[in-house]
């Protein structure tokens, strides 16, 4: 526990070289006004959010806040759950994705997904990263090279090159878990969303993934949920910090966001109390 | 320092288990030796190659001929088509019910699939005599063909099939994981290219074994082709001739009144033995490309 009720521990200040987030945003997508609701139940209301171009947003919260829920709300995957409703728009290049026009499917393709597990397919590495192109039509000059470029872009290209036939379910997990990076990055999204990508991994993997997704924020926006503090203060250039909490009426605890800024300000200098508690750990 | 209560009764449920085991083996050995006994008698009088390769079966006539070629003939036509019928249907309603259905479909199509898993064969025998061979064939479709027809039998065997192939294969569809299939979608891919891209190679193993149980069934099934594939025993040239199976021969042979001991005893046994060692060698290849095709997840 902290003894300044100001400032977050000091392992949690961010004080990463790559966190510059600059003050102006230019949005890739901008969440307004949303709700989503599991049949009658409210999961989440009135989210406002954007993502900027090239930036690494965190959702952080604790579990059952809906953070997973809004993830699945960016690129449609809501659309899956039976009962799920999204109201409100959400904006992808200036469209709303909820539009009547809009196509979910092209809408993944644009906004990939990595899953709090990795799930390769049980399929060759090279048949796992070749799958999306192939599904979605993509027209490629050489399937080799693809294969290539994305195993590269997800740094596992050279663990993996000598064994591109054999079956991703070999691999180890944070392999595994790159290889899904690469599996995303193979359709050429632009936006990139992660579901507690590291929960399953040990720290060195870990590790790994966050250098990596350094690396990716150059061609890539990012948003990633996760329950680790350390790791949001560490990757993330803007921090969004959600609760859940009892909605009016009946006793259903909804998730809202509370507060969303810059990963430093909302560690080194949270406006909302309930901020403060959450990152300093006197949450619950 | 571990020292734990005794458990009696998982003491109890091994032995039970053990017993069902032994129980299973021994009666598979005692259905092999009951064959094999009276089938050596037979080949003691029949040379093995006169019997596998003869295109002649006539073992009630004078001039005797034991050649089992026209009996595997129609059995391999009804078999192949009850298998166009129910591999292509099972499958479908397998893919239906684990990927698609709504719980109100499923709550339709699940009753009738057990419906028809519950009708008894010889059921589906005069169906297939009366109705479609009688009825549809003849009268409707003027088609040029006898009381009997391979068509017909196999047709209605492969609807009798279909609930076999589609239960298993859609517990094996089930079995997949859903992440799979939400890392399908993440990249683009639509519901059905997700069924038949990643699902339904995961579900293969389960598949296959779906599809080798048909082939048992169809290669098995005797009161449908004893009823309605007819009873003379020539080879098949297509599928609206008729045409005697080996289990029809089997069925017909067995209602008679033959010695125990007998030439005419033994043939039975001879057609049993070879009905089991085809079955056998199906489920064998089916292990080995299981094998081979394994996604294991
Ligand atoms: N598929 C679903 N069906 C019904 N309710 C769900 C579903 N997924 C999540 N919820 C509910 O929505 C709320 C938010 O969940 P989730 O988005 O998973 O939170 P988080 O990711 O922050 O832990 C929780 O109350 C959860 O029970
Ligand atoms: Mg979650």
């Amino acid at each position: 526990m902290s003894s300044s009720a100001d400032a977050a521990p000091m392992h949690l200040r961010a004080t990463g070289q790559h966190q510059v987030a600059p003050e102006v945003m230019r949005p890739i997508m901008e969440v307004e006004n949303v709700d989503v609701y599991y049949g009658d139940f409210r999961a989440v209301s009135e989210v406002n959010l954007d993502f900027g171009l090239n930036e690494i947003t965190a959702l952080i919260g604790p579990s059952g806040c809906g953070k997973s829920t809004i993830l699945r709300s960016l690129n449609r995957m809501n659309d899956l759950i039976e009962g799920a409703r999204v109201e409100g728009e959400i904006r992808f290049h200036g469209e709303n994705i909820y539009g009547k026009d809009v196509d979910p499917i092209e809408v993944r393709r644009r906004i990939g997904m990595v899953f709090q597990k990795p799930n390769p397919f049980p399929k060759s590495i090279y048949d796992n990263i070749a799958y999306g192109p192939r599904v979605t039509g993509m027209k490629v000059q050489s399937m080799d090279d693809l294969v290539e470029d994305s195993l590269t872009r997800a740094a596992l290209w050279d663990e993996v090159k000598d064994k591109l036939k054999q079956s991703a379910l070999g691999l180890s997990g944070g392999q595994q878990q790159r290889l899904c990076i690469a599996r995303a990055i193979s359709v050429r999204p632009d936006v990139i969303l992660m579901d507690e990508p590291c929960a399953s991994l040990d720290p060195i993997a870990t590790m790994r993934i966050e250098d990596l997704m350094q690396e990716l924020r150059e061609h890539y926006t990012i948003v990633i949920v996760t329950h680790n503090m350390q790791q949001a203060a560490r990757v993330a250039d803007r921090t969004a910090f959600f609760t859940a909490q009892p909605s009016e009426g009946n006793g259903d605890r909804t998730g809202l966001l509370v507060e969303y800024g810059t990963t430093a300000q909302i560690f080194e200098d949270p406006q909302d109390k309930r901020t403060e508690d959450y990152i300093s750990g006197r949450f619950g | 320092m571990f020292a734990g209560r005794a458990r009696p009764g998982e003491a109890v449920i091994k032995v039970v288990l053990r017993v069902a085991a032994a129980v299973a083996m021994v009666t598979t050995i005692g259905i092999v030796f009951a064959l094999i006994v009276p089938a050596i008698g037979f080949f003691r009088e029949v040379p093995i190659f006169d019997f596998l390769l003869g295109d002649r079966w006539a073992p009630r006539f004078a001039d005797a001929s034991f050649g089992v070629v026209p009996l595997v003939t129609a059995t391999l036509w009804t078999t192949a088509i009850a298998l166009l019928v129910s591999v292509p249907l099972g499958l479908g309603a397998a893919l239906l019910l684990s990927e698609y259905a709504t719980p109100g479909l499923r709550k339709t199509l699940k009753p009738i699939l057990e419906i028809l898993a519950g009708v008894p064969t010889v059921v589906y025998g005069f169906f297939a005599l009366q109705f479609v061979q009688s009825t549809v064939f003849r009268e409707w479709l003027r088609l040029d063909t006898g009381a009997f027809s391979v068509l017909a039998a196999g047709l209605v065997m492969g609807i009798m099939i279909i609930p076999t192939v589609a239960s298993i294969s859609e517990d094996a569809m089930s079995a997949v994981p859903m992440s799979l299939r939400q890392g399908s979608a993440a990249l683009g891919a639509n519901r059905m290219q997700t069924s038949l891209r990643v699902v339904f190679p995961a579900a293969l193993s389960g598949i296959m074994a779906a599809i080798v149980l048909g082939i048992s069934r169809a290669v098995g099934e005797t009161m449908i082709v004893a009823i309605a594939a007819g009873s003379q025993a020539r080879i098949v040239g297509g599928p609206l001739e008729q045409g005697q199976t080996m289990t029809g021969f089997i069925a017909s042979a067995a209602l008679g009144d033959s010695r125990v001991g007998s030439l005419e005893y033994n043939t039975l046994y001879a057609v049993g033995l070879l009905l089991f060692a085809i079955t056998l060698t199906v489920n064998f290849i089916s292990i080995r490309l299981v094998r081979r095709f394994r996604q294991a997840y």
